[in-house]
């Protein structure tokens, strides 16, 4: 019950988005522009900084991430289809779990574009080892998504919410970043630092399942008024 | 508690009153001169900084869970103390560096993880202002995570870099500055003690008064 | 019409007959939203919540939804505290409230599908809702394109889908012709002849008298009158409620 509902919710927002490809379209134009806003600031002398790309990247998905959120949460708020979906006979969590899911394959599908930009823009050796790269993206990609996805859920209802959203998911995601930023600049190191970049790994690893577990318990009380 | 509270305050007021005179009676460390003195101030507010956020981190756990009203206004209490005695730290561990290494600021677990813990403590203060209906269950999320967010902080700025003084700068203090540390440790701890307990009772008043107003309506 | 009655069954399986509100309070900050109201509704009524604006109406309807939770007092469905039924008694809940519930983004037919699925329904109903919504035609179009009233009439259906035992309507008259009124109200009549409860929130009394079995008068939160419905309903109400 709790799969299924999840992954309808996952389809659901898939046919939304097929239609018109709004949300993926302007997520990937923002992460673009981020990313030329950023080169712009951190290339010296022609030649990009150091390490540059990585911090970029992260940051870049980040903005772009938090951007998608709102939108994506934006679409239950407009017909009240939240309060729709909280009814549904399955634990609610399960709703949350759907949300999220999409917006790590959203996040996913931009950064299949992103990662191949940012390596030729700054001339860095990104994919010298891939499976640890995508481990990397991944574990990253899903913290943010499982801590971004409570906030906008909770935000829903807020005045405030497209400001309160960067507000708090910033600061809450710190440590995610700095994991993603310095896993990203092991592997980018000549030799490849095999070894900080696992530990990062397994350490967004333990992040992600904490967060995760905290989320599931605290969103039904949560969405209850 | 409530008889308690007024001595207790004097007390607060006594040891602070003294406290420079404790400072200035500590040992001259040779190579800072007084800047150093700063110390006990930062490394105390530190600790009460990680124990307030650990309180309201707690206290929102409870709430989220039991809906019990007074494990709020701890929440909030604590919330507040934490952007406090944090803003203490991120203003004195500055004055520190400066004279220590030579930088205003360094990029390092224990400071960064005051800074993040000071901004989300005052993203917690924000979303009960502005948050709208709803606002303290917000608050109550983000602290849990905040909270359960501390040791990852620390950890991942800790293998990022270490400039910090380690743990042990209590007990390798010299026997001279012991007893002015431990004596402006417990000053300011007796002060959080004091502070919580008011503005707990202040957010106590605030709820009876509401639930005043609806019982008029009756 | 006819064709497609051999697909709507007559009458829901029953996993509570009647929905209590026990000294139900609700307040925000300083604003008592519902003070201390009892009420229960049993299989086969049709209460009218009414009241001005601010009146708890919406409110009461959150309550009665498990939407909102009470700050003291019990919702009760059946014998069983709303609290210890958890999941499984939304299975029997259905609301349709003022923004309707549905993407505009995808068509009719996908947003009774996407909610059908939800609630485990057969695949076949979605094509009977869409014709009791007579919207057949129109099926694969995007709501973002429909009228008012056809999102209305899409709306309730969708509501509908599962057979709720409990029908929580808030204000479903807004923005609808003589005809199709007159559709909702005898779907809700049939709702309430096949052992559902309803409980309709509405500020139009024309619409409200001859429809509803049972008034509930509120304002400010509080319960004014409950009594069965009789002619006279605006002259009662301005009386009881004060102003019109």
């Amino acid at each position: 019950m709790f799969v299924r509902t999840a992954l309808l919710v996952l389809r659901k927002d898939f046919a939304i988005e097929v239609k018109s490809r709004e949300i993926l379209y302007t997520t990937l134009l923002f992460a673009l522009s981020c990313v030329l806003v950023f080169s712009i600031a951190f290339v010296k002398e022609g030649e990009p900084l150091e390490d540059a790309a990585a911090g970029i990247l992260w940051i870049a998905i980040e903005f772009a991430g938090t951007l998608a959120l709102g939108r994506t949460f934006e679409r239950e708020r407009y017909g009240e289809t939240l309060r729709a979906l909280l009814l549904a006979p399955a634990p609610r969590a399960a709703i949350y779990v759907g949300k999220m899911l999409g917006i790590v394959v959203l996040l996913a599908v931009c950064e299949l574009l992103l990662v191949p930009l940012v390596a030729l823009l700054f001339r860095s050796r990104l994919f010298e080892e891939p499976v640890l790269l995508v481990a990397l993206l991944l574990t990253g990609t899903i913290g943010f998504a499982v801590v971004g996805s409570l906030f906008a859920a909770m935000l829903v209802r807020a005045r405030t919410r497209d400001v309160m959203l960067p507000i708090l998911l910033y600061p809450m995601t710190v440590p995610l970043m700095i994991g993603g930023v310095r896993g990203t600049v092991a592997l980018t190191q000549t030799p490849v630092d095999q070894a900080s970049a696992v530990m990062w790994i397994v350490l967004l690893l333990c992040m992600d399942a904490v967060f995760l577990i905290l989320a599931l318990w605290t969103f039904e009380p949560l969405m209850t008024e | 508690m409530k008889k308690a509270f007024l001595p207790l305050l004097l007390l607060a007021a006594a040891m602070f009153a003294y406290a420079p005179v404790v400072i200035a009676h500590a040992d001259y460390e040779s190579t800072m001169g007084l800047v150093q003195k700063v110390m006990y101030f930062h490394a105390p507010s530190g600790m009460v900084m990680l124990i307030s956020a650990v309180v309201c981190g707690v206290a929102s756990a409870l709430y989220l869970w039991k809906k019990d009203p007074a494990a709020d206004r701890v929440a909030i209490a604590a919330a507040e103390l934490t952007a406090l005695f944090g803003l203490i730290v991120l203003v004195t561990g500055p004055l520190w560096a400066r004279k220590a290494w030579g930088v205003w600021w360094v990029w390092e677990a224990r400071l960064t993880m005051s800074f993040v813990g000071w901004l989300i403590a005052v993203g917690y203060l924000f979303v009960r202002k502005y948050g709208g209906p709803g606002s303290d269950k917000l608050g109550a999320a983000l602290a849990v995570f905040g909270t359960a967010n501390v040791p990852f902080i620390y950890v991942s700025v800790n293998i990022w870099r270490t400039m910090h003084p380690m743990t042990t700068v209590v007990p390798t203090l010299q026997p001279g500055m012991r007893g002015a540390f431990w004596f402006s440790a417990l000053t300011l701890f007796l002060l959080y003690g004091l502070l919580l307990t008011a503005r707990i009772h202040l957010e106590r008043q605030r709820t009876a008064l509401d639930q005043l107003y609806l019982a008029e309506e009756d | 019409m006819d064709l497609h009655h051999g697909l709507l069954p007559k009458v829901v399986t029953a996993d509570f007959d009647a929905v209590s509100l026990i000294d139900v309070s609700r307040h925000f900050g300083r604003r008592r939203a519902v003070a201390r109201l009892s009420l229960t509704a049993r299989a086969g009524d049709i209460i009218g919540l009414l009241g001005p604006n601010g009146a708890g109406k919406s409110t009461l309807i959150g309550l009665l939804a498990t939407l909102v939770a009470p700050t003291s007092g019990e919702v009760r469905f059946g014998d069983q505290p709303a609290r210890a039924l958890g999941a499984a008694v939304r299975r029997r809940l259905g609301l349709l409230a003022h923004e309707l519930h549905l993407y505009p983004e995808l068509s009719a037919r996908q947003n009774l599908r996407f909610f059908g699925e939800l609630y485990g329904v057969a695949a076949g109903r979605v094509d009977a809702a869409l014709a009791r919504a007579g919207l057949e035609e129109r099926g694969d179009d995007d709501v973002s394109g429909f009228s008012r009233g056809m999102r209305q009439r899409l709306a309730l259906e969708r509501a509908l889908l599962h057979d709720p035992r409990l029908v929580l309507l808030d204000e479903p008259f807004t923005g609808l012709d003589d005809r199709a009124v007159g559709v909702v109200s005898d779907r809700v009549r049939e709702l309430a002849a096949g052992g559902a409860i309803v409980v309709l929130a509405t500020h139009d009394l024309d619409l409200a008298e001859g429809l509803i079995t049972r008034v509930v008068l509120l304002r400010d939160g509080r319960l004014l009158a409950d009594e069965a419905a009789a002619p006279g309903l605006r002259a009662r109400y301005r009386r009881i409620v004060g102003g019109a």
